[in-house]
C-alpha cells in the first residue's frame, strides 16, 4: 500500500490539505466555527437549545438536534441550483447522525438545538468539513460534549489509495469514502462509499481515512482552545 | 483560589468521581464543556464558559412577564423554559379571583426580581416573590450578558457589583440568568462596566482595573460639580 508519488497537487498518499479552523466568527449565533481544509470552507452556526416549533416535535426528555446542510449557488464553479434539494435533504441526515453519538441531549429536555451547515466553497469532502465544523460550533455554544468527531474522506484514484480526495481527484478518481471518526472510542459514526471496491481494500482506505480524521481531531482542538 | 484549568469536552480530568460539567468513563472523568476545571476531594466538576441559562432552584433571576391567566404569571427567564409565577407566591393578600384583575399586581411587559423555588426533572421552572430581596423593576435599563460570566459581574460576596454601583451611583440588579438592570443618573456608565467586565472575565485584578476606569470616567464627566446621589425607591 506504501507507495512513492506524487498527486496532482503535489501532495503524497497520505496527506491532508491544509487545515485552518477558526471559532466564533458568527455574532447571531449561540455557538458558531468555521473549517478550511484546501479550497473546501464550510461555516457552522448552531442556535439553542430553545424552544421547539413545531410543537409536535418537542420531546419530554431530551433535547432534539437538527441540522441542515446547505451548498451556496456560487461553491462550485457552475452554478449549483440554491434552496434544499436530494443531496441536501441525505447529507443533513448523515451529518446528525455522525453528531448524535457525541450529544448529551438529557441535559435540556423539551428543547431543540439547531445546527445549520453552510458551504461557501467545494472542492470535495464537504459533509467531512461540515461536520467538523458542526463541531466546533457545538462545543462554542457551551453545548454538553462527550469529545469531537473528525471527518475526512479517503478513496481511490487510478488504482492508487490516497488520503482526503481533492480537485480532479474526486471527479475523475474511482473511489470517494467520507469517514466521521469518534477518536476516543476508535468508532465510526458517518460511513458513506461512491465507488467500487474490494472489501479488503475497503478497510485499507477506512484505516487511512480515521488516521487522517485523527490530524484533524487535533486541529479542531487546538482552535478551540486558542479562542478561549 | 484553587487551581483552575481550561478544559474542552473531551480533556480528561483524572480519576474520582464527576460533578456538573463532567462525565464519567472506564472510570476516568471527562469534561463535556469548554470552561474551567476544578477538584475537591476527588470530585471534578467543569464550570463551563458560555452557554444559556439553565434554571436551578435557589437561583435570582430577572423575568419579564409573558402573559397573565387565571392565577398565575407566565414569566420569561432568558431560558428555554418558561417559569410561573403563581398567585400564592407572589403575595399574601386574600384575593377574591372572581373579582380581581391580576394585572393589578403584574402586567405584561413588567420587570420582576424573583427567586427560583422550584425546577423539575422536565423543567417546568416554579418562582416565587417570598424573599426580601424580590421586587418589581421600574423603569431603568436592561441588558443581557453571557449567563457563565455572571459570577464575575457580581464579585467575590458581590464586591464587583457594591463597587460600581458605589462609584456611578447607581442602582443595578444582577440576574443569574444573564440578565443586568440598571437605573440611576450613570446608567450608561454602569453598563460600560458591566460590558467592559464580560469582555475581559479572564484577567485577574479586574475590579481595581473597572475602578480606575469608573472614577475617572465620572471625574471627568462632574469636575468639581457635587455627583448625584442616590435615589432608593
Amino acid at each position: 500500500m506504501t507507495s512513492d508519488f506524487t498527486r496532482i497537487d503535489g501532495r503524497k498518499w497520505d496527506e491532508l490539505r491544509p487545515i485552518f479552523a477558526s471559532v466564533g466568527v458568527l455574532n447571531k449565533a449561540d455557538g458558531s466555527a468555521m473549517f478550511r481544509l484546501g479550497n473546501t470552507v464550510a461555516v457552522a452556526g448552531v442556535y439553542g437549545p430553545r424552544k421547539v416549533y413545531p410543537k409536535h416535535e418537542e420531546e419530554a426528555e431530551r433535547a432534539i438536534l437538527r441540522t441542515k446542510y446547505n451548498m451556496a449557488a456560487f461553491a462550485t464553479s457552475e452554478r449549483g441550483r440554491p434552496g434544499t434539494s436530494r443531496r441536501s435533504i441525505e447529507i443533513s441526515m448523515v451529518t446528525r447522525n455522525a453528531l448524535m453519538p457525541i450529544m448529551f441531549l438529557d441535559e435540556f429536555p423539551r428543547t431543540a438545538i439547531d445546527v445549520h451547515i453552510e458551504v461557501l466553497q467545494a472542492d470535495a469532502s464537504t459533509r467531512c468539513v461540515g461536520i467538523n465544523a458542526a463541531c466546533l460550533a457545538l462545543a462554542d455554544a457551551g453545548l454538553p460534549m462527550k469529545d469531537f468527531v473528525a471527518s475526512c474522506s479517503a478513496g481511490k484514484v487510478g488504482d492508487k489509495v490516497v488520503l482526503d480526495i481533492a480537485g480532479k481527484e474526486d471527479t475523475e478518481g474511482e473511489l470517494d469514502l467520507p469517514v466521521a471518526y469518534y477518536p476516543k472510542k476508535k468508532q465510526i459514526t458517518l460511513l458513506q462509499m461512491d465507488g467500487i471496491t474490494t472489501g479488503k481494500e475497503a478497510r485499507e482506505i477506512i484505516a487511512l481515512a480515521a488516521k487522517g480524521a485523527e490530524k484533524i481531531y487535533e486541529a479542531q482542538k487546538a482552535a478551540l482552545r486558542t479562542k478561549y | 483560589m484553587t487551581d483552575r484549568k481550561l478544559v474542552i469536552p473531551g480533556d480528561a480530568l483524572g480519576e474520582g468521581r464527576a460533578g456538573h460539567g463532567a462525565y464519567e468513563e472506564d472510570g476516568k472523568v471527562f469534561s463535556c464543556f469548554i470552561g474551567l476545571a476544578e477538584e475537591k476531594g476527588g470530585l471534578h466538576f467543569v464550570i463551563p464558559l458560555s452557554g444559556i441559562y439553565n434554571p436551578k432552584r435557589g437561583d435570582g433571576v430577572i423575568g419579564k412577564i409573558e402573559d397573565v391567566v387565571f392565577s398565575k404569571w407566565i414569566v420569561d427567564i432568558n431560558s428555554p423554559y418558561e417559569a410561573v409565577l403563581p398567585l400564592s407566591e407572589a403575595t399574601d393578600e386574600f384575593i377574591d379571583l372572581t373579582k380581581t384583575d391580576l394585572t393589578k399586581y403584574f402586567t405584561y411587559g413588567d420587570l420582576i426580581f424573583t427567586e427560583i423555588s422550584s425546577v423539575t426533572k422536565t423543567k417546568n421552572v416554579q418562582l416565587s416573590m417570598r424573599d426580601r430581596k424580590c421586587r418589581k423593576l421600574r423603569s431603568g435599563r436592561l441588558i443581557t450578558v453571557t449567563p457563565a460570566k455572571v459570577p464575575r459581574i457580581i464579585g467575590k460576596a458581590g464586591s464587583m457589583v457594591e463597587m460600581i454601583k458605589d462609584i456611578t451611583k447607581t442602582q443595578i440588579v444582577v440576574g443569574q440568568n444573564g440578565l443586568v438592570w440598571v437605573k440611576g443618573d450613570n446608567e450608561d456608565l454602569a453598563i460600560e462596566a458591566v460590558t467592559e467586565i464580560e469582555r475581559k472575565s479572564h484577567i485577574q485584578g479586574l475590579t481595581d482595573q473597572i475602578k480606575a476606569m469608573l472614577e475617572k470616567k465620572m471625574a471627568d464627566k462632574y469636575g468639581s460639580q457635587p455627583q448625584p446621589q442616590l435615589q432608593e425607591e
